[in-house]
């Protein structure tokens, strides 16, 4: 009631505050008429009543001001007054208040766009039940140098029987299928996993039912579940989807349910979800290229996770065989441990490092633009110095000047705030519209609550740090100083300048950090470049990949013979140069490993050799990609066709076991104890597959038909990326004919990967690029505003110094000289600025070492070069306005005031 | 004039405007006349500090005001005690009296 009451007076008396004052003044009058009644009731004359009666009362202003001060609305209206006259003065210099707010909006903005990344890709939890739960199933080999070992079955099944840790554990992996039998053949994008997944993380169906054991049979019937967008866009959002039959590499698959709309799993685009139909009692130690994921039982930490599956490792090699060709021996030297770590530190990945070091880029810039802003505010109270000098003379309070000083910077930072806003909402729909950096959890990105809250949070914070600058200085003014002559008739004092001048060098000192950086990206760019990729001209190089699955054609000779034909038919299409076959192309993922066993080295009895990385080729790969052959010769037809024993191998690979590619030629190696031995027949340049940034993999070239591999009596690639070099890679135009020919051979077949080869190159170079523009549009940003900010202070003192200026000048002064100082004095404050800006990247700039590549975050070239850069703009930036100084009249000056 | 403190104890206005507005509603002069007269000119209540009093009670809604023409035809503004307003009094009597109390014991004490 009361709280009511005080909200309905105070609005009342804020909307209608003359009503109220009038109220007030009756009140007044009427007390103060009563208290003369009284006196001249008691005998007085109406004179000396009224006289008495002031003496009671006191003065009725003072009293009228005195109840009118009370109530909450005073505080409003007095901001809502103050907000008035802010603003009209904010009105009166429209440039000082367009350019505060634009610098303003840009270190903000940048500052929100980069939170707003920040809070969508590392900060918000998963949107699953109690994610701190869900654990990504990785394991390690230091035995056979393998970092970040996979999932298999045998661990899986093991873990599901007898894991004390979790509640469940799931093994699962992503990639294509084909549907057919619904006019045009159709590649989908799928989950493969066991049953446990959805209840591990906490998903439940829209229609349907969850996957059981029994879908996980092999032996019993295929099922499938459809994704929200996949059942809307194929069937409609038809509800009686349940049940109907979907052909799924040619085996017919009843659908038993529907994700939810809002279903995804660690960034994967899925239109299906398939059970992994794997058999425990064919299940064997090999095949670590599943992933697997757990839900921890409450209140289990990683570490007892880790000791968990550190406990059952061993029955996985009681309980199940070693491959053919591989002993158990093998994997114990191969010294698998469990490497488990949170799914969603799994699903973000590094890039938390880079998305930091570009938050601190951009709070660099905004700390530039709040010591510009900061700099044109000191201008500002110094022309308003005799203002409120005055004013405090009169009897104002310096909290109350300090206020209307601290009210001034809030509001601008406020608008800038918002206009910021604006800006980072534009900017991260750009983001996120272009490709240019793959951004894990990217649909995650959005302005929420927490983002507006820190934008907010931030305006105000820096637009109080960078008020008070002023404040401090001119919050209270020396009032017989500013009185006496306002510094109008002496050249300011060196202590006046001593504030903008320390904001110049820290600006200087600030640019300097981010252009060191961003000439580090420079560098590390120009590396990158450098690296002989494996492959020239990517622009020009075509991919498209195939599957041939088992259900369509058996015959492994038959597979091959089909992926001849189709590569004829590549071949004969107008502009190609040449085409070949391969298992995966350079960049483009599929990776397989395996040991490599020499002929002639020895191995210790039930030893691994080291891993090497495989590929299948046609001939004419290397000539299409453009990879160099350093030693013998490239595979032949009739090599394929006889299904002969050879292999060509990397040059690193040559060195690494034999010490130089000619002696690898003519050597023997094999996989598998079971194999024939193979020829190396030709050594060709490394190929920097798994990134231009990482180091090149050994690896060794199979024919794409074999036989007796890998204890296999035959060996085909059924899925296979054709490669083809042609001035017309990547027009639409091509791809047409492209997949004629493809489907001409099997009109069943989808393609997938469809992109030139540049595609691949460039995305592995986006999380470069992505921070090279970045930091280098951060460190313009920063360049720009040091050199406004020097300029700014040069051009300020020269303007202030006329009269000294034109004074030295008629006394015969050189016009040179005059310059010079001026020059000089720009010079001196971006030097100090330099050197504290060298000092501080060489703090800073090792916390960025790891997106750089070969080279170092000392490089004393960058260093000195872009200290050099900045010391000659700021000459610039302070030869300009001290030109103005040369050419002042001296009669016009002296006059001039 | 004498130099004896005439000043409304601290925190106790309220209490004697509210106790003198449960006799009867009056205007502001007439409270502060009242509270002088039956204190017998031991506080003297301060104009500013009275109406302000007013207000805030007011806005608390212990007391409802309106314009009135008084006995002898002068406009003044009428302030009555809500029913709130005789439970703040209580309940503000009441502790003042604990309060006193304390203190006339504790004055009183003897080694």
């Amino acid at each position: 009631m009361s709280i009511a009451r005080q909200l309905v007076r105070g609005l009342r008396n804020l909307l209608r505050r003359k009503y109220a004052d009038e109220d007030i003044a009756d009140e007044v009058d009427s007390f103060f008429a009563e208290a003369k009644a009284a006196f001249e009731a008691r005998g007085l004359t109406a004179h000396d009543a009224a006289r008495a009666a002031r003496i009671r009362v006191g003065s009725t202003t003072a009293l009228r001001e005195q109840v009118r001060s009370y109530g909450w609305e005073n505080l409003v209206s007095g901001m809502l007054q103050e907000m008035r006259y802010t603003l009209r003065r904010l009105r009166a210099t429209p440039g000082f208040t367009l350019v505060s707010i634009g610098t303003l909006a840009l270190g903000l903005g940048a500052t929100t766009a980069i939170f707003s990344v920040i809070n969508g890709v590392l900060l918000k939890p998963l949107p699953y039940a109690h994610p701190e739960q869900l654990v990504s199933l990785w394991m390690t080999a230091p035995g056979v140098k393998i970092e970040d070992l996979n999932m298999g079955p045998s661990v899986y099944f093991t873990m599901a029987d007898d894991s004390r840790a979790f509640q469940a554990v799931s093994i699962w992996t992503s990639g294509t299928t084909s549907i057919t039998g619904n006019g045009q053949p159709e590649q989908v994008s799928a989950i493969f996993a066991s049953h446990e997944l959805l209840p591990i993380l906490g998903v439940k169906p829209q229609l349907g039912r969850l996957f059981t054991a029994a879908d996980d049979d092999p032996k019993g019937t295929r099922t499938v579940m459809l994704s929200d967008g996949y059942w809307r866009s194929h069937f409609g959002g038809d509800h009686s989807v349940l049940g109907r039959r979907l052909l799924i590499e040619g085996n017919p698959v009843s659908i038993i349910g529907l994700l939810p709309p809002s279903f995804q799993f660690m960034d994967q685009k899925a239109d299906l979800l398939i059970p992994l139909r794997f058999d425990p009692a064919k299940t064997n130690l090999g095949v670590f290229s599943y992933l697997g994921v757990g839900r921890l039982k409450p209140g289990v930490t990683l570490k007892q996770a880790d000791a968990d599956l550190a406990r059952m490792l061993p029955l996985v090699l009681q309980r199940f065989p070693p491959p053919a060709g591989y002993t158990v021996k093998m994997f114990e030297d191969a010294r698998i441990a469990p490497n488990f770590r949170l799914l969603k530190d799994d699903l973000v990945g590094d890039i938390g490092n880079m998305l930091w070091v570009l938050m601190a880029t951009v709070g660099i810039v905004l700390l530039i633009a709040c010591a510009n802003v900061a700099n044109l505010l000191l201008v500002r109270a110094e022309t308003r110095q005799q203002e409120l000098a005055i004013r405090a003379a009169l009897g104002a309070a310096w909290t109350r000047i300090a206020r209307e000083l601290l009210f001034e910077s809030v509001t601008l930072g406020l608008v800038g705030g918002v206009v910021g806003l604006g800006l980072s909402w534009t900017a991260l729909k750009l983001l996120l519209a272009s490709d240019l950096v793959r951004l894990p959890r990217a649909h995650n990105i959005h302005i929420d609550a927490w983002v507006l809250l820190f934008a907010m949070a931030t305006s105000i914070t820096v637009s109080v740090l960078f008020g008070l600058i002023p404040v401090a200085r001119y919050g209270k003014p020396h009032i017989a100083d500013a009185l006496r002559g306002g510094g109008r008739s002496m050249s300011p004092s060196r202590d006046r300048h001593r504030v903008r001048s320390l904001l110049v060098v820290v600006q200087v000192a600030l640019a300097l950090i981010l252009l060191v950086t961003s000439g580090l990206m420079i560098r590390t760019f120009r590396n990158l470049h450098d690296v002989d990729p494996g492959f020239t001209n990517p622009a020009q190089i075509q991919t498209v990949r195939i599957a041939i699955p088992d259900e369509q054609v058996k015959e492994p000779e038959r597979v091959m013979r089909m992926e001849q034909a189709m590569l004829a038919k590549i071949s004969a299409i107008n502009g190609v140069r040449s085409a070949s076959i391969t298992s995966s192309v350079t960049m483009g993922g599929y990776e397989a490993n395996d040991p490599v066993y020499a002929e002639d080295k020895s191995y210790r009895e039930g030893t691994l050799a080291p891993l090497r990385r495989f590929k299948w080729i046609a001939p004419g790969y290397f000539k299409t990609m453009g990879q160099r052959m350093l030693a013998g010769r490239d595979l032949t037809w009739a090599e394929i066709d006889n299904q002969r024993p050879v292999a060509l191998v990397s040059e690193n690979t040559a060195r690494e076991m034999w010490g130089s590619p000619q002696a690898a030629i003519g050597k023997r190696i094999r996989v598998n104890l079971k194999d024939d031995w193979c020829e190396v027949i030709g050594v060709v340049s490394d190929e920097h597959t798994d990134g231009v940034d990482k180091k090149a993999p050994t690896i060794v070239y199979w024919p794409l038909f074999q036989k007796k591999f890998e204890a296999a009596p035959v060996n085909v690639q059924r899925s296979v990326a054709f490669v083809i070099r042609t001035p017309r890679a990547g027009s639409l135009s091509f791809r047409d004919e492209l997949r004629n020919a493809i489907w001409s051979i099997d009109a069943n077949l989808p393609l997938a990967n469809v992109e030139t080869v540049e595609a691949l190159y460039n995305r592995s170079l986006a999380r470069t690029s992505f921070t090279l523009i970045m930091l280098a549009i951060a460190g313009g940003m920063a360049l720009l505003l040091g050199i406004v900010g020097i300029y700014g202070v040069i051009s300020y003192s020269v303007s202030q110094r006329t009269r000294e200026i034109g004074i030295r000048l008629a006394l015969g002064a050189p016009i040179a000289q005059v310059t010079t100082a001026f020059v000089r004095s720009g010079l001196i404050l971006s030097a100090i600025g330099c050197a504290c800006g060298l000092v501080a990247a060489l703090v800073l700039a090792p916390l960025m070492r790891s997106l750089l590549f070969s080279v170092s975050p000392s490089d004393p070239l960058t260093y000195v070069a872009m200290a050099v850069a900045l010391i000659f703009a700021a000459a610039l930036a302070s030869y300009l306005p001290a030109r103005r100084a040369t050419k002042i009249d001296p009669v016009e000056a002296l006059r001039a005031e | 004039m004498n130099n004896t403190n005439t000043d409304v104890i601290q925190g106790t206005l309220d209490m004697l405007i509210l106790k003198t507005l449960s006799l009867e509603p009056m205007h502001g002069f007439g409270i502060a006349r009242r509270i002088e007269q039956i204190t017998q000119n031991v506080f003297k209540v301060n104009a500013g500090s009275l109406l302000t009093a007013l207000q805030r009670l007011e806005r608390n809604g212990w007391l409802d005001s309106e314009w009135r023409v008084t006995e002898n035809s002068r406009r003044a503004k009428i302030y009555r005690l809500t029913t709130a307003g005789r439970k703040q009094l209580q309940s503000e009597a009441a502790d003042w009296q604990r309060r006193s109390d304390a203190i006339s014991r504790l004055l009183k004490a003897q080694a």
